[in-house]
């Protein structure tokens, strides 16, 4: 290493800035929540009395079991199905590349860049007709359809790369199609899975427009679509508004914090592949 | 004619056989993409076709659909305020990606100097932070402190700017350019860890050579870090861009496309024609465009990237 003692100095200063100023946001949503509720405190002043009890007051307005519980279950309905239904595709394109696999995968690929809210308008209307209008299903389904473009198309990466002999050998024990994908070939692409189960989970998670146009109840939504309605109420209450939006980051917080390596490296590849 | 039979019979029926097998395995092999592609056909192509024809009707959403042609596509072009959304989206593209890339490739190559440790890796986890959290928390959280009491213009105040201090988001002239902040905050953290990975990649003979020859930074950067990282800065470049002309969460909760228009953005314009006009037909050509402009932008960056892919 040749670098000069002032640049690395330097360098890491301007570093050390740019962390900080990536953390105040959170640091001055912190200390403003410790605020009495109404009041409207100054940047980064510590209270002379904090409230820990807005905390409290949050989480029983917000009925955070609620949404806790509300977003935990689409996730749980989302994640599984999208991850099975993606790679039994990914698996026929990729690998067993059925007739027609290249129309299929350019079929998939074409939604790979397609804006939600380019499409919200008449899901509105097939769930209103369908009846699903306000339940999580309203989320549910949709959303597991939005992922199939990149889900599909990440599982194909994975699948078009497995070298031939792996099938052609199973093929020759007597292995059936089923057997092949189940008991051969899912155990292989136990890190593709992992990878792309992280990340719909938090991008489910997070989602937030298909919640507001599709389901009225905060307590059928996302955690993100919940914390929108409670924007919404508390606009004027700054602290608890503080609050309320810190509880509903703490569960994404921890799960960042203890997964932040596959989180990370998944986010990326994410992006590289798609 | 018996005997001609016998000896056809075993072929044909190898022959048949065969055939049924491969029809089997294809038909097998299209049960595996069937579940997919189904929720895929019902819930995102058949409401792509629906929005495309929805876009040539008038409708309030409840009575009958009355056919206009391509009126609905016409009053965006003339209607300054709805054509004004596509023109924010372009400029939302300037904040959202130029800026976060450009700092990214920064902050990228200063890490590589002088943080490839464990404070490298400390940096790069704070930085991206924002890219986990929920866009609307993103929103919310920089609703306040771009508020006329908040942090940003507390520590203006500090340092003796007090007289350009005012409700950032409420302005119709630095509204926009607010949200775009919030962008960058949200977005820089991405580029800089995917931009550094990149550099890791890079041949670390070519960093050793030039620091022998006692390169500076500046010189480091521009001879190496940027032409090798062509194909990472193309990746930053689509997610970043489809980020901006994509807009929603953080534009809603923040400024909701106000005041007036001037954060305006398709997302937006959609969802408040669509479901607090009821304007549906003028909602849906919109969507069109932003569909369009999304696939006429990103689409030369994919191609051009093809290319720089090693």
């Amino acid at each position: 290493m040749r670098v000069s003692r002032t640049e690395l100095w330097t360098g890491r200063t301007f570093l050390l800035a740019l962390m900080v100023i990536t953390i105040l946001p959170f640091i001055s949503i912190f200390i403003t929540a410790l605020h009495p509720s109404g009041t409207v405190p100054r940047g980064l002043e510590w209270p002379t009395n904090p409230q820990w009890g807005n905390f409290v007051e949050a989480f029983n307005v917000a009925k955070m079991p609620k949404l806790l519980m509300s977003s935990t279950f689409i996730v749980i309905a989302v994640v599984p199905i999208s991850l099975v239904i993606s790679t039994m595709a990914g698996f026929a394109i990729g690998l067993l590349k059925i007739p027609g696999s290249r129309v299929l995968l350019a079929l998939f690929v074409f939604g790979l860049t397609l804006p939600f809210s380019g499409i919200i308008i008449p899901i509105y209307f097939l769930e209103r007709a369908m009846g699903i209008y306000n339940t999580r299903l309203a989320i549910v389904l949709p959303l597991i359809a939005l992922y199939m473009p990149f889900a599909v198309f990440w599982m194909r990466a994975h699948f078009v790369n497995m070298p031939a002999e792996i099938s052609e050998a199973a093929r020759v024990d007597g292995a059936t199609t089923w057997d092949l994908f189940w008991s051969i070939h899912v155990p292989l692409a136990r890190a593709p899975i992992a990878s792309l189960g992280i990340l719909m989970s938090i991008w489910t998670w997070n989602q937030f427009l298909l919640a507001l146009v599709l389901v009225e109840d905060p307590t059928q939504r996302t955690m993100a679509g919940a914390l929108g309605a409670y924007q919404g109420h508390y606009a004027t209450d700054i602290p608890l508004l503080c609050a309320g939006t810190i509880l509903i980051l703490i569960p994404t917080l921890v799960v960042f914090i203890l997964f932040q390596r596959q989180i990370i490296t998944a986010l990326l590849q994410g992006s590289v592949k798609g | 004619m018996t005997t001609n039979h016998r000896h056809a019979t075993p072929s044909r029926f190898r022959w048949i056989f065969q055939h049924w097998n491969i029809q089997r395995n294809t038909i097998i092999g299209w049960l595996f993409a069937l579940p997919a592609l189904i929720i895929y056909t019902l819930f995102v192509l058949q409401p792509l076709v629906l929005t495309v024809q929805y876009s040539f009707y008038k409708w309030n959403g409840v009575g009958p659909k009355t056919w206009v042609g391509l009126n609905n596509y016409i009053t965006i072009f003339q209607d300054p305020d709805l054509i004004g959304t596509i023109i924010n989206a372009f400029l939302l593209v300037v904040w959202f990606s130029f800026i976060p890339v450009g700092l990214g490739l920064i902050v990228a190559s200063v890490m590589h100097r002088v943080a490839t440790g464990k404070f490298g890796a400390v940096a790069r986890t704070v930085l991206f932070l924002p890219q986990v959290i929920a866009l609307v928390a993103a929103g919310i959280i920089w609703g306040w402190l771009l508020s006329l009491p908040g942090l940003i213009n507390q520590v203006l105040k500090a340092i003796g700017l007090g007289t350009i201090t005012r409700a950032w988001l409420g302005d119709f002239d630095w509204a926009l350019p607010a949200v775009g902040l919030i962008g960058i905050w949200v977005l820089l953290g991405f580029c800089i860890v995917l931009l550094s990975t990149g550099i890791t990649k890079i041949d670390p003979a070519l960093y050793e050579s030039a620091r022998i020859d006692g390169a500076s930074w500046l010189r480091e950067f521009v001879t190496i870090t940027i032409p090798l990282l062509r194909y990472e800065v193309g990746v930053c470049l689509t997610v970043t861009v489809i980020a901006a002309l994509a807009a929603f969460d953080i534009v809603y909760v923040s400024t909701a496309g106000g005041p007036g228009n001037s954060t305006a953005v398709p997302g937006i314009q959609i969802y408040i024609l669509a479901f607090t006009q009821r304007a549906i037909g003028l909602a849906s050509a919109l969507a069109v465009m932003l569909m369009i402009l999304v696939i006429i932008v990103i689409l030369p960056i994919q191609w051009l990237n093809r290319e720089n892919k090693v």
